[in-house]
């Protein structure tokens, strides 16, 4: 199979990143809240990316804060992703009430903007990296139980479908081996965009101060931690954009791939 | 009745129960999620006795349902309570705050929406070309990022390096509106930069979508240039996905002005929510959080009407 | 003589293609064509699928749809070279010498604006009419072309008139500039039978009066005979056969032209019903949820065993939502369905495993009706797990057996459907309905989505199975031709009734009621002169349209 260059560099750093992520602490060259040097020191062969507002080395601070920001983002996704998904399956195959209180649901959460929705309860509860994977992962589950419930309505109605229901085969046998097969490309490059969004969510409740609390690195407490440089012209607090937009646009770059080997679906044993 | 009013009264009348289950929906997560006001406002402090003691001082030991009706009925009247932490009125300072946001959103549409069309337009002119790339190719970074990140990078090189724009917009009703055009110049472009991102992109599919009709190629048989082509054919039936798109990002820029407000300390709206939801001022919270949900319901449903409006097949019925 | 107002010489065309994992290249789709059409001559342009006839006829236009480019040749119109003649010359000629009827004009009419514009536009652009003159002209135009209210159906939107109409409408969008040319790509295709034969005759008069000349592109070769002086027979972008209407007709001098002029001329000799039926529909009357009439009113029919019942109507009669409730899909709200000695239960649901093995079903786009993702093998085998319990080798050697059976033999089982031909497809899914060893077959417009060189070879197996497995078929379309070739007895439906039935000879001899003598003497017949024959002497006119 021929990989496009652009889903290759995508898949490459996609890759390093998850990499740094999972090996943060053997890579990451001191330790993560350890104050090795002095108030944001520029960057210099001991710090390369220089040090943070209180004297910890920034490069280390980055690669755990990648682990924090990827770590929450994978697992809120994958709860989104299996919440919505069997939600969306279920209604779109038994259809009639079952599927309109779950859509007339979906309906009312996607009715108010996620943000929203998760500042009133963050603002209710006690956060914890938990109560933060919990909370992202179910309100982002609406969108992915929409595209899963819309894919499988119109697989469902495929005669291939008709012809296994006049077969007589059951609703697993359906579900699994005539409408998942079709509907997994998708669902897979929908994962991506997925991701995508709960880093940029997980950095922004960082950053407004209710997403993961100090002294626990992650990308947006990062820039929050040290946006007070800036006005002195120090550029501490840009370096997490710089990853976060290289992560998002090698993420994109795959999915935009899996999603045209879809359109162009023939037979294949993808 | 024409089919047509009867479709927009349905939307609308759909519109309204959805703003009355959106603002039971916030109010009722605020409640059965564990603590409350009460066990907010005391913290780490909170013993039994003081816990029962405020919360009978503040009304939540009766029903939740009559909670819910009296705090409604207040929104309505715009007697919205105190705020836990300061005791100010929320109705006063929503009434100062939601001016403020809405001047920041508006200049920020005012300057996406044409800009957003227009690009729009070349990109699907010169598809695939190298204009369609570089503004494909721009949008896709701008939407890789949260918008205080693009505000910080933005703050970084015009407000500090070269200093042609203040790094935060401290902006006060009396001052004339050009010094406040200036103060809110930063946060206006990092919105735009954003809404214009997705604007884009939505219009550009919008449009491909029209050009790709059978109809456009009996325009291009009939001898048509391809401004005219685009003019009298394809522009008619575009308008109606644009207007869509338009709104759709609109209501996003509810979002985006949470975060961008919080950026630059402007005073508004978004900063008044997120100072509460730090200070875990719940009634205050709720307030905003209805409010801001009200504006993106609202805005999704003048697109709804809108789509409904320019079928010319719900339009002109058989 | 005259110099011809079209002339194509060696024309190439060629299109870039995009598989999914190799890179993008240009395929050639055209291979060199040469042909003229004089002024006020009607040339017809057929072919199957994939013969490049439409790309052709726009190519007279200068004008290659999609990816389609132009790659070599000449095409002179009016004494120049199109291909070679500046973008603002190539405009004069687009809507103001050559003009175009599309397939479907329901998509060809921009929906926001009403008719009269529309049809007026190029007349008006090519300043060769004022508005007002324009208008006088659409009006004489609607009238030639016997639309209803010629006077005001410009007003209204391209949504409110039927689709038979709207096909008229886009004619007179093609004469009303007075062009030398009309490129007409398949226009009657989309309609039911007996609306095409009205569109047609409308169509072929608007043409006599206005002394235009012609491209007719159709793969059907009775409704060209109809309208042309002479006939291109092209083949996968080559040139077969050309000649005058009446030559290639009564004489054709090449194979493929031969086939295409025979094609569904299979015979088979009606038998005789016997014994109990298989199937007995009674008194089955069924409407959908959430309407308020009855799409079947009162259908009783018997089928016998390994015999053909074949049910005809136009889209609208109910045909299809009678193998939907035979199925069990759609429950009826009256009446039963006695099926191979037993009451078949209302709801599929309800339905024992036996009812369901002995009735099976095929689709007309076998296409959605298998699973991409699953081989033919999977397919096939499918049916062989799920009813025989049949594993591993005995599986293999019986999916063996049937694809044999279909004449697609060895090789076929780990393929992907979309490896598969349309022909092909079919085959498959005549194999799975068979693995099931049913007792009957629902076959709903089986052969309608292929081309009729395909469709007879379908219709040929179809026939030879029938014998083999003794099994009954009950045959759904809207094609006639195919009826006379398949069916032993014939039910003809019109608006959810059965109007008439009985066996087939008897069915199709006279005398008829009124609207089975309109649905028989709408079938094009290969035969010149035969659209004059019909319209002089039917009793019925086709409803609105």
């Amino acid at each position: 199979m021929r990989i496009p260059l652009s889903a290759m560099i995508g898949l490459i750093l996609t890759g390093l990143y998850f990499f740094a992520a999972i090996f943060a602490s053997w890579i990451a060259p001191y330790g993560m809240a350890e104050a090795v040097g002095d108030v944001w020191e520029p960057s210099s062969a001991a710090h390369w990316l220089g040090t943070d507002q209180i004297g910890r080395d920034l490069l280390t601070r980055m690669i755990y804060g990648g682990q924090t920001t990827i770590f929450i983002a994978t697992a809120a996704t994958i709860l989104s992703f299996s919440t919505g998904a069997i939600f969306g399956f279920i209604a779109a195959v038994s259809g009639g009430w079952v599927d309109q209180i779950l859509s007339r649901f979906v309906d009312l959460m996607m009715s108010i903007p996620s943000l929203i929705l998760a500042l009133v309860i963050l603002s209710a509860i006690d956060v914890t990296v938990l109560t933060l994977i919990v909370l992202m992962g179910l309100l982002d589950s609406t969108r992915v139980f929409r595209l899963a419930r819309a894919v499988a309505v119109d697989i469902s109605v495929m005669e291939y479908v008709e012809a296994a229901r006049l077969r007589g085969e059951k609703i697993f046998w359906i579900i699994f081996r005539e409408i998942l097969p079709n509907a997994l490309s998708p669902l897979v490059a929908e994962m991506g965009l997925r991701f995508i969004f709960m880093v940029l969510f997980i950095s922004t409740l960082s950053f407004l101060g209710i997403g993961v609390q100090p002294p626990l690195a992650d990308w947006g407490g990062i820039v929050k931690e040290n946006k007070d440089g800036i006005n002195f012209g120090i550029g501490a607090a840009l370096y997490p954009a710089v990853a976060i937009c290289t992560l998002a646009i090698s993420v994109n770059l795959v999915a935009d791939w899996v999603l045209t080997r879809t359109t162009s679906l023939k037979g294949g044993r993808g | 009745m024409h089919p047509i009013l009867k479709l927009v009264a349905q939307r609308l009348s759909l519109g309204i129960i959805l703003l009355f289950a959106a603002s039971a929906l916030i109010f009722g997560l605020t409640e059965i999620l564990p603590g409350d006001a009460a066990q907010a406002q005391l913290g780490q402090a909170a013993t039994p006795e003081s816990l029962a003691n405020l919360r009978e001082e503040m009304g939540l030991n009766r029903p939740a349902l009559t909670r819910y009706t009296e705090w409604i009925g207040g929104m309505m009247t715009g007697d919205m309570g105190n705020a836990l932490s300061n005791k100010l009125p929320i109705g006063e300072q929503i009434g100062k705050r939601l001016g403020a946001t809405i001047f920041l959103a508006s200049w920020a549409a005012l300057i996406s929406v044409p800009l957003a069309i227009l690009l729009g337009l070349v990109a699907v002119r010169y598809q695939n070309r190298w204009p369609d790339k570089v503004i494909s190719g721009s949008t896709l970074t701008f939407i890789s990022l949260p918008e205080f990140m693009l505000a910080y990078i933005l703050i970084f090189i015009i407000g500090v390096k070269l200093q042609w724009a203040p790094s935060f917009a401290n902006v006060s009703p009396d001052m004339p509106l050009l010094e406040k055009l200036h103060a809110i110049s930063l946060p206006v472009t990092v919105l735009t930069l954003v809404v214009l991102a997705h604007m884009m992109r939505m219009t550009r599919a919008a449009i491909l979508n029209v050009m790709q009709s059978a109809y456009i190629e009996t325009a291009e048989l009939k001898g048509l240039t391809s401004f005219e082509v685009i003019r009298k054919h394809a522009f008619p039936n575009a308008i109606a996905p644009i207007v869509n798109v338009v709104m759709l990002n609109l209501a996003y820029l509810v979002v985006g002005v949470v975060v961008v407000e919080a950026v630059f300390a402007y005073p508004g709206m978004g900063q008044y929510l997120v100072d509460a939801v730090v200070k875990r001022d719940v009634p205050v919270v709720l307030t905003s959080g209805v409010i801001f949900a009200a504006v993106y319901i609202v805005l999704n449903m003048i697109a709804d009407v809108v789509s409904i409006l320019s079928n010319p097949r719900l339009r002109h019925p058989k | 003589m005259s110099e011809p107002l079209l002339k194509v010489r060696d024309l190439k065309i060629g299109a870039t293609i995009y598989p999914p994992d190799a890179k993008p290249h240009d395929i050639e789709i055209v291979h060199g064509v040469d042909f003229d059409v004089m002024p006020g001559k009607v040339l017809g342009l057929i072919g199957e699928s994939g013969a490049g006839k439409s790309t052709i006829g726009l190519a007279a236009m200068a004008y290659g749809r999609g990816g389609v480019k132009l790659t070599g040749g000449e095409v002179w119109v009016n004494g120049r070279d199109v291909l070679q003649s500046s973008r603002s010359d190539v405009r004069d000629l687009r809507g103001g010498e050559v003009t175009y009827v599309s397939q479907s004009a329901a998509a060809s009419f921009n929906p926001a604006k009403k008719i009269m514009e529309q049809v007026t536009e190029a007349a008006i652009l090519q300043g060769k009419f004022s508005k007002a003159d324009a208008e006088k002209r659409a009006i004489e135009l609607f009238r030639k072309l016997d639309l209803p209210d010629p006077e005001n159906i410009g007003t209204r939107f391209p949504h409110q008139v039927s689709g038979g109409q709207l096909q008229r409408c886009m004619t007179a969008l093609a004469l009303c500039p007075q062009p030398d040319l009309v490129v007409f790509d398949e226009p009657t295709t989309a309609l039911d039978v007996t609306t095409q034969i009205d569109v047609l005759k409308a169509i072929k008069e608007a043409i006599a009066d206005t002394g235009v000349a012609a491209l007719y592109i159709t793969h059907d070769l009775a409704v060209v005979a109809q309208v042309s002086d002479h006939i291109m027979v092209l083949r996968q972008g080559e040139m077969v056969e050309y000649g005058d209407v009446d030559q290639i007709i009564n004489a054709p001098r090449e194979e493929y032209t031969k086939a295409l002029v025979s094609v569904r001329s299979i015979e088979h000799k009606e038998k005789t019903p016997s014994g109990t039926p298989i199937l007995t529909v009674e008194n089955i009357t069924a409407r959908y949820s959430g309407t308020n009439f009855d799409v079947l009113k009162d259908i009783n029919v018997d089928l016998h065993s390994g015999q053909t019942l074949a049910v005809v109507g136009e889209s609208g009669s109910g045909k299809s939502t009678l193998a939907r409730v035979i199925t069990g899909l759609l429950p009826p709200t009256k009446g039963r369905i006695h099926f191979n000695g037993r009451d078949l239960s209302n709801a599929l649901s309800s339905r024992k495993p036996e009812d369901l093995r002995e009735l099976q079903m095929i689709y007309q786009m076998a296409d959605t009706a298998m699973n991409p993702r699953q081989t033919v093998g999977t397919i096939i085998g499918r049916p062989l797990e799920f009813y025989f319990g049949l594993k591993g080798a005995e599986k293999q050697k019986r999916i063996q057996e049937l694809l044999d059976e279909i004449e697609l033999g060895e090789g076929f089982q780990d393929r992907y459907p979309a490896e598969l031909s349309g022909g092909q497809k079919q085959r498959v899914c005549i194999a799975r309905a068979l693995a099931a060893k049913p007792k009957l077959i629902i076959c709903d417009e089986v052969t309608s989505a292929l081309d009729p060189l395909v469709a007879d070879g379908i219709l040929k197996l179809l026939l030879q199975l029938q014998k083999v497995e003794d099994v009954a078929f009950l045959f759904i379309t809207h094609d006639l031709a195919t009826v006379r070739a398949i069916a032993d007895s014939i039910a003809v439906m019109y608006q959810g009734e059965v109007v008439r039935y009985g066996g087939k000879t008897d069915v199709l001899s006279p005398p008829f009621d009124d609207y089975t003598d309109l649905l028989l003497s709408s079938v094009p017949e290969m035969k010149l002169g035969w659209l004059e024959d019909v319209i002089a002497t039917r009793k019925m006119q086709s409803g609105g349209n």
